[in-house]
C-alpha cells in the first residue's frame, strides 16, 4: 500500500521528518518498506520560455531556441523537437541538471551551435500523459497547452513546484488482518495514533437534486451469502473529461494510472476508504436492474481489460435483467463500461465475500486492486460513505448531476463486537504495569468507544475478537520496545534431544569423520526417477504419497527411496567435474501406512562415493567402520542379485542377525547411464530406525589375556565360488575357543593357481585364555581346521 | 715389560684418536683390551716378574688399562654424537611440503546453522521435538486459527493429497506444537525444526521445500516479557553478545499479540546499507504470546496458562550467516559449494 504524505495530512496533521514517520509507523505495527520522493531524481529543471525558435545551419532538423529561464540573459537550447511555437512555456533543464535515470545535463556543442541545456519531454521527466493529458508523447512537453497550468507560472520557476512533485511516498507491508489500513484513511488512523495527532474525518456532502434513483434502478441480492450488501447511486448528465490536476496527482503518487473523471473518482474513492467501487454506463443496464447473483453454466463475460472469460457458478456477478456485466469484486464488464458517450452511470459500492472473490480471482489469473481489498473481509458499513465521497467528487469536479437517494440492500443488521477491558489480564499477558487510562486512550485513539469497561470494536476492525486482540493494541502504542525483557519461572525442563535426533547426530559425525560431506535433497520424488533407478513395475516402492496439485513431474510424489536423491547428487558432481566424492544423507522417505492416512516417514542413511581409491569395498569399510562404532550387533552381509539398481555382482545386504539393515553395493551400469554416470558408482542405503533397534547395550569388559598369542599365515586354495565368510565360519567352528582371529591378508587367482580356483591367505591368532599354549598344541589346532576346511570346502594348504 | 706397556698404550692411543667410525673404535676396544688382546698378552708375563717388580707392574697395567678405556669410551661418545648429527643432517625433511590428506566430510550449511540454534536451545532447557511432514489440515491450519477460506490454505499454495484437502504436507512446523500441547505434560519448553512445503517454483529465493525452526513455551504466568528476554539470549548467543534487537507488531494467525524481530544490521550497524535495504535492520524472526484460542483448542486452559512461540527459516538464517546469494546452491549439493562449510 502507498501513501501520500500530502494525501495523508488531509486527515491528520504530522510534522514528522520521512525517516521518523516512517521508523515511528513500524514499530506501531504498520510496517514501512520504504519511501520516495516523488521527482527526488529532478533537479535543476525550471520554467522556461521560448522566446525565438531559428533553424539550426547544419541540421535539417534541428531548432535553435532562446528560451527565457527567470535569468538576465536567455539560455540557447538546441532541440530537435518539432512540436514548440515562439512563446510556449517548456521544462528547461539548465547546465548541470539532473532527470529520472540518473541522467545529467551539461552545456555542450550540438552541431557546432553550443546548447546551454535541453528542453524536456514528458518521459524525460519520467511522466506519461495519463498525468498530462494535454501533453503529447513524441515531442517537448508544452506546459503552456495545459489549461491548469497556463498562467500559474512564470520562466525560472522550479519545475517540480509547478507540476506538483516533491510529495513523499510511504510504502507500507500491510498484513492480512489490517484490511481497514488499505486506505488513506485507516494509515491516518494509525499515523495519529502513533504521534498523538487529531484525526480529522470527513463527511461528505451530496447536493443532488437530480431526480429519484428509484425511478431509474432496482437492486436485488440472490446470493446474500456472497453479497452481505449493495450499495448504489446514480449519476446523470455525466461530462467524461480528464479529472483535474491534483486529483491525478494524487492517483499518480499512490500508483494508480489516471483515466477520465469517473473512473479516477471510483479509484480515488478506493484509496482513500478502503472501499473498492465501480461505474457502470446505465444505458448499458439491462431492464434498469441489478442483479447480484451466482453464474449460470454456460456463461461468459468479456472483462474490461478485454479478454473473454468463462465463468462458472462458483463466481458472483453483477448482471442485468438478462445477463452479467460485472464480476463481482474483481472487474466490470466490457459491455457496462464508461466511455466518452457514457450520459448515466451507476455507482457500485458492495460487500462481498473475500473467500469467494479470492477463489474466482485466482480462477480467472486476474487478482486486482478491488479483488486483492475485498479478499481480506472488507468494513460493511463503509459502503455508503465511499458512494457519497463518489458523488460528492463528482459535484466537486462537474462531471455529472447526482441522483437523489440510495439503494442500500443489506441482509442482516451488522451488530458490533464487544469486549471487556480486563487491564490486569492484558498486564499479564504482556508482563506490564500499563495504567487502565493509558489502555482507554490508545482505544479511543483507535476509534473504539469505551462505555464503561465494555469495549465497542468498531466495524472496520474485524480483526479484533478478544482479550488478546486488545493487549496487542494496548502493546503497539505502549511501544514494545518498553517491554522489559524478563527469564521466565517455573519449573525447569530437562531439555535434549531424543533417541532417534541423538542416534542420527553420531551416525553423521562418523560419516563425516569418514570423509563424507552432507547433502540435503528434496522430499519429493517421481515416478521417472523409480524408472531411473530401475525400480520394477510391481515395486511397493512405487506405491507412494501422491501430490495432487505439483508443481511438476519430478515433484509429483514424497519420496519412498533416497537412492535417486544421491544418484541426482553424485550425477551433478560428475557433470561438474568434481572428481572424487564421497556424499552422505539422513533422508527421509513416506512410505504409506497401514490404517493410516498419514506417512511413515522413515529416515535412510545414504552414502554415495565415486572417483580415485572408491570401491565396493571402501565403501563397506566405512559401512563396517560405522556399525562397529555405533554399537551394531552381529553384522554379516549377504549377496543379493535380485537389486535392479545395483551391481547384481556387488550388491550385499546388511544384517544384524536377522535384521536387515541396510543395502549396499556398486550401482548398475545402465543405471548410472540413466543419469549420465560413466564411472563406477558405490551407494548404501541404511535404514536408521532398523539400526537403533540393533545396538547393543554398555559393553562388558573382557580381562586382556595374560598368555602370549602364536600366529599363523596360511594360505588357501579353493574353488572361486567359495566365499571368504564361509571359510571363515569354518574356521571359527573349527578353532572353537583357542581361533581367537583369522584375518583376511590376501586373495591370489593366476599364475601357479589352476584355473577356477584361488588362492586365499589369512593370519590365524591362536591362544589359550588358562595357558602359555605349545607349539605342538598349536600346531593340532591349525592341521584340525585345515582338514575341515578340506572336508568341508575342499580347500587345501597351498 | 715396562717398554710393551708404554709402546702399547702410545700406539693404542694413537690408533684410538685415529678411529672415525665406532665399529673402528669397538674393534680397537677388542684389540687392546680384549681376553685376546694386547695389554691381557703382556700381562701374561707377570709370573716371570719378581716379588718386588709384581705389584709396580700390576699398577702401571692398571693404569694404562685405565687410560685407553677412558680415552675409547670419550672417543666413543665423540663418535656418537657425530654420528647422529650426521643422521639427523640427512633426515631432515621439508616441512612445508603437505601433510597426508586426510577428508574428513562437512555439515551442510542448513545442518550447520540448525544445529548450532538447536545447541542454544537445548542447553536453555528446550527439548528437541520432530513431528510428521505428511500432516491433517487440522494440524497445519484449523488448529492454528487459520480457517476455511483462509489464503494459505488455496490450492496454489499448499500441497494436498486427498480431494477434500484433510491431508497435505505442512507449510509451517507450528502443527507441531499443536501435537505437542494435546499429548506432552505442562510446562511445555519445546523447539521444533523440520522441513516444511509451499508451492512456489524454484528461484534464487523460493523453493517448494525449505526448513524451519519454531520453539514453544507453555507454562503459568508466561508474558511477552519472557518472549523477549528469551529471543534476546538465543540471538544473542547466535550472534554475539554486542546484537541489537527490535520489537515490532506483526499479525500471524496463531499469536497475538504478534511481533517480528529485526537485528541491527551486521554490515552497516543501523545506518543503512545494500545488506538491509537501506533499512538498518533485517527480519531474523517472527514470534508472540500463543493465541488462546489455540490453547484452548489443545484444551489448555488459557486463563491459567500462557506461552510463546517463535519461529525462523533455516534458509534465510544459512544465506545470511554464509552469504549465500542463491537458494539454488543449498539443494544443489556441489562439492566445492559444501567444502567451503
Amino acid at each position: 500500500m502507498l501513501l501520500s504524505r500530502e494525501w495523508l495530512n488531509e486527515f491528520t496533521d504530522i510534522k514528522a521528518t520521512d525517516k521518523e514517520y516512517c521508523d515511528a509507523m513500524t514499530l506501531s505495527g504498520s510496517k514501512v518498506e520504504g519511501f520516495e520522493i516523488v521527482g527526488e531524481e529532478i533537479s535543476n529543471v525550471v520554467v522556461g520560455q521560448v522566446k525565438k525558435i531559428v533553424r539550426h545551419e547544419n541540421s535539417d532538423h534541428m531548432w535553435i531556441c532562446t528560451v527565457d529561464v527567470g535569468k538576465s540573459e536567455p539560455l540557447i537550447i538546441v532541440t530537435g523537437a518539432q512540436n514548440l511555437h515562439e512563446g510556449d512555456f517548456v521544462p528547461a533543464a539548465l547546465d548541470g541538471a539532473a532527470l529520472p535515470g540518473g541522467i545529467e545535463i551539461h552545456t555542450g556543442k550540438l552541431r557546432g551551435v553550443e546548447s546551454q541545456g535541453m528542453l524536456c519531454s514528458l518521459k524525460e521527466l519520467g511522466l506519461t500523459v495519463h498525468d498530462f493529458p494535454y501533453a503529447i508523447e513524441d515531442g517537448i512537453f508544452v506546459l503552456s497547452d495545459d489549461p491548469e497550468l497556463k498562467g500559474s507560472m512564470k520562466p525560472g520557476d522550479d519545475i517540480k513546484a509547478v507540476l506538483g512533485l516533491g510529495d513523499t511516498v510511504v510504502e507500507f507491508e500491510i498484513t492480512n488482518n489490517r484490511a481497514d489500513c488499505l486506505s488513506v484513511i485507516g494509515l491516518a488512523r494509525e499515523s495519529a495514533a502513533t504521534f498523538g495527532t487529531e484525526l480529522k474525518l470527513h463527511t461528505p456532502v451530496v447536493k443532488g437534486g437530480a431526480g429519484d434513483i428509484k425511478e431509474h434502478l432496482s437492486v436485488e441480492i440472490i446470493d446474500k451469502e456472497l453479497c452481505p450488501r449493495y450499495t448504489a447511486k446514480m449519476v446523470k448528465n455525466i461530462k467524461i473529461a480528464p479529472s483535474p490536476k491534483w486529483l491525478r496527482q494524487r492517483l499518480r503518487d499512490n500508483g494508480v494510472r489516471p483515466i477520465n473523471n469517473i473512473v479516477d473518482i471510483t479509484n480515488y474513492v478506493m484509496l482513500e476508504y478502503g472501499q473498492p467501487m465501480h461505474a457502470f454506463d446505465y444505458a448499458c443496464v439491462n431492464g434498469n436492474k441489478i442483479v447480484v447473483r451466482r453464474a449460470q453454466q454456460g456463461e461468459t463475460l468479456t472483462t474490461l481489460d478485454g479478454n473473454e472469460r468463462a465463468i462458472t457458478p462458483d463466481m458472483l456477478v453483477i448482471a442485468d435483467a438478462s445477463s452479467p456485466i460485472g464480476l463481482a469484486g474483481v472487474m466490470g464488464g466490457g459491455n457496462s463500461e464508461i466511455t466518452n458517450d457514457t450520459k448515466m452511470i451507476v455507482f457500485e459500492s458492495a460487500n462481498f465475500n473475500g473467500t469467494s472473490v479470492r477463489k474466482t480471482a485466482i480462477a480467472l489469473g486476474m487478482r486486482t486492486d478491488a479483488s486483492g481489498r475485498f479478499e481480506k473481509g472488507l468494513d460493511i458499513m463503509n459502503t455508503i460513505p465511499a458512494v457519497e465521497r463518489a458523488c460528492e467528487l463528482v459535484e466537486l469536479l462537474g462531471a455529472g448531476e447526482v441522483l437523489d437517494g440510495t439503494i442500500d440492500v443489506m441482509s442482516g443488521e451488522y451488530k458490533p463486537v464487544k469486549l471487556q477491558l480486563e487491564p490486569e489480564r492484558v498486564n499479564a499477558l504482556l508482563g506490564t504495569d500499563i495504567e487502565k487510562d493509558f489502555m482507554v486512550r490508545v482505544l479511543e485513539k483507535l476509534d473504539f468507544t469505551m462505555n464503561g469497561d465494555t469495549i465497542c470494536v468498531p466495524s472496520f476492525r474485524q480483526d479484533i475478537e478478544h482479550y488478546a486482540d486488545i493487549a496487542e493494541e494496548v502493546a503497539r502504542f505502549y511501544g514494545y520496545d518498553k517491554i522489559v525483557p524478563t527469564v521466565f519461572k517455573g519449573a525447569a525442563t530437562k531439555g535434549g534431544y531424543d533417541e532417534k535426533q541423538s542416534f542420527e547426530r553420531s551416525l553423521s559425525s562418523l560419516c563425516r569423520g569418514m570423509g563424507y560431506y552432507e547433502v540435503m535433497t528434496y522430499s519429493f520424488g517421481s515416478k521417472s526417477a523409480w524408472d531411473k533407478i530401475h525400480l520394477p513395475d510391481d515395486s511397493k516402492l512405487r506405491n507412494a504419497f501422491v501430490i495432487q496439485n505439483p508443481l511438476g513431474e519430478d515433484t509429483s510424489v514424497m519420496r519412498t527411496t533416497s537412492l535417486p536423491s544421491m544418484l541426482d547428487v553424485l550425477s551433478t558432481n560428475m557433470a561438474k567435474r568434481n572428481m572424487d566424492v564421497r556424499f552422505f544423507e539422513l533422508a527421509t522417505v513416506y512410505l504409506p501406512l497401514d490404517g493410516s492416512e498419514l506417512a511413515d516417514e522413515r529416515s535412510i542413511l545414504t552414502l554415495g562415493s565415486y572417483g580415485k581409491g572408491e570401491s565396493f569395498f571402501t565403501l563397506k569399510g566405512s559401512i563396517e567402520a560405522m556399525l562397529g562404532a555405533i554399537r551394531i550387533k552381529d553384522v554379516h552381509f549377504e549377496a543379493v542379485s535380485t537389486n535392479s539398481a545395483y551391481h547384481p555382482g556387488r550388491c550385499a545386504a546388511i544384517y544384524s542377525g536377522s535384521t536387515l539393515i541396510g543395502v549396499m553395493g556398486q550401482i548398475h551400469p545402465l543405471v548410472c547411464d540413466e543419469y549420465g554416470m560413466s564411472t563406477d558408482v558405490f551407494c548404501a542405503e541404511l535404514y536408521v530406525r532398523e539400526m537403533t533397534g540393533c545396538t547393543a547395550g554398555d559393553p562388558t569388559y573382557k580381562p586382556l589375556p595374560k598368555f602370549p598369542a602364536i600366529t599363523r599365515d596360511i594360505a588357501l586354495v579353493c574353488d572361486n565360488a567359495i566365499t571368504v565368510a564361509a571359510l571363515t565360519e569354518t574356521m571359527k567352528s573349527a578353532g572353537g575357543d583357542y581361533l581367537e582371529s583369522c584375518k583376511l591378508f590376501d586373495i591370489y587367482t593366476g599364475t601357479g593357481i589352476p584355473a577356477g580356483k584361488k588362492s586365499v591367505a589369512f593370519s590365524l591368532t591362536i591362544r589359550a585364555k588358562d595357558q602359555t599354549l605349545t607349539l605342538e598344541h598349536a600346531e593340532e589346532i591349525v592341521s584340525a581346521l585345515l582338514d575341515k576346511l578340506e572336508k568341508v570346502h575342499g580347500a587345501v594348504i597351498r | 715389560m715396562k717398554k710393551q706397556l708404554q709402546e702399547l698404550k702410545e700406539a693404542s692411543l694413537s690408533a684410538i684418536n685415529g678411529a672415525d667410525s665406532i665399529e673402528a673404535l669397538e674393534s680397537l676396544r677388542v684389540k687392546f683390551l680384549g681376553k685376546k688382546g694386547e695389554l691381557t698378552a703382556i700381562l701374561k708375563q707377570m709370573g716371570k716378574l719378581s716379588e718386588e717388580e709384581r705389584p709396580v707392574m700390576g699398577q702401571l697395567a692398571n693404569e694404562v688399562r685405565e687410560l685407553l678405556t677412558a680415552s675409547i669410551d670419550k672417543a666413543h661418545e665423540v663418535l656418537a654424537k657425530k654420528q647422529l648429527s650426521e643422521r639427523l643432517e640427512r633426515e631432515t625433511i621439508d616441512v612445508t611440503i603437505p601433510g597426508t590428506p586426510v577428508i574428513i566430510g562437512k555439515k551442510h550449511p542448513l545442518t550447520a546453522v540448525l544445529d548450532e540454534v538447536k545447541e542454544i536451545c537445548v542447553s536453555m532447557g528446550f527439548t528437541v521435538v520432530e513431528g510428521p511432514e505428511v500432516e491433517y489440515s487440522v494440524y497445519n491450519f484449523d488448529k492454528l486459527n487459520t480457517s476455511e477460506g483462509h489464503p494459505a490454505r488455496d490450492r496454489q499454495d499448499t500441497f494436498y493429497f486427498t480431494d477434500d484437502d484433510r491431508v497435505l504436507l505442512r507449510t509451517q512446523t507450528s502443527p507441531v506444537q499443536v501435537h505437542v500441547m494435546e499429548t506432552q505434560p505442562l510446562p511445555i519448553r519445546i523447539v521444533s525444526p523440520g522441513r516444511v512445503y509451499r508451492k512456489d517454483e524454484v528461484d534464487a529465493t523460493h523453493s517448494p521445500m525449505f526448513h524451519q525452526f519454531e520453539g514453544l513455551v507453555v507454562d503459568k504466568g508466561i508474558t511477552m516479557g519472557d518472549l523477549k528476554g528469551t529471543l534476546n539470549t538465543i540471538i544473542k548467543r547466535l550472534y554475539g553478545e554486542d546484537t541489537v534487537t527490535r520489537f515490532r507488531p506483526h499479525h500471524f494467525p496463531f499469536t497475538e499479540p504478534s511481533c517480528e524481530v529485526d537485528v541491527q544490521c551486521f554490515e552497516c550497524g543501523g545506518k543503512g546499507c545494500r545488506v538491509c535495504k537501506g533499512e538498518g535492520w533485517i527480519e531474523l524472526l517472527g514470534a508472540g504470546m500463543v493465541h488462546p484460542k489455540v490453547l484452548e483448542v489443545c484444551g489448555i486452559d488459557s486463563k491459567e496458562y500462557s506461552g510463546f512461540a517463535f519461529g525462523m527459516g533455516v534458509e534465510r538464517m544459512a544465506m545470511r550467516r554464509f552469504n549465500i546469494s542463491d537458494l539454488r546452491l543449498i539443494y544443489e549439493n556441489d562439492l566445492r559449494f559444501l567444502e567451503q562449510f
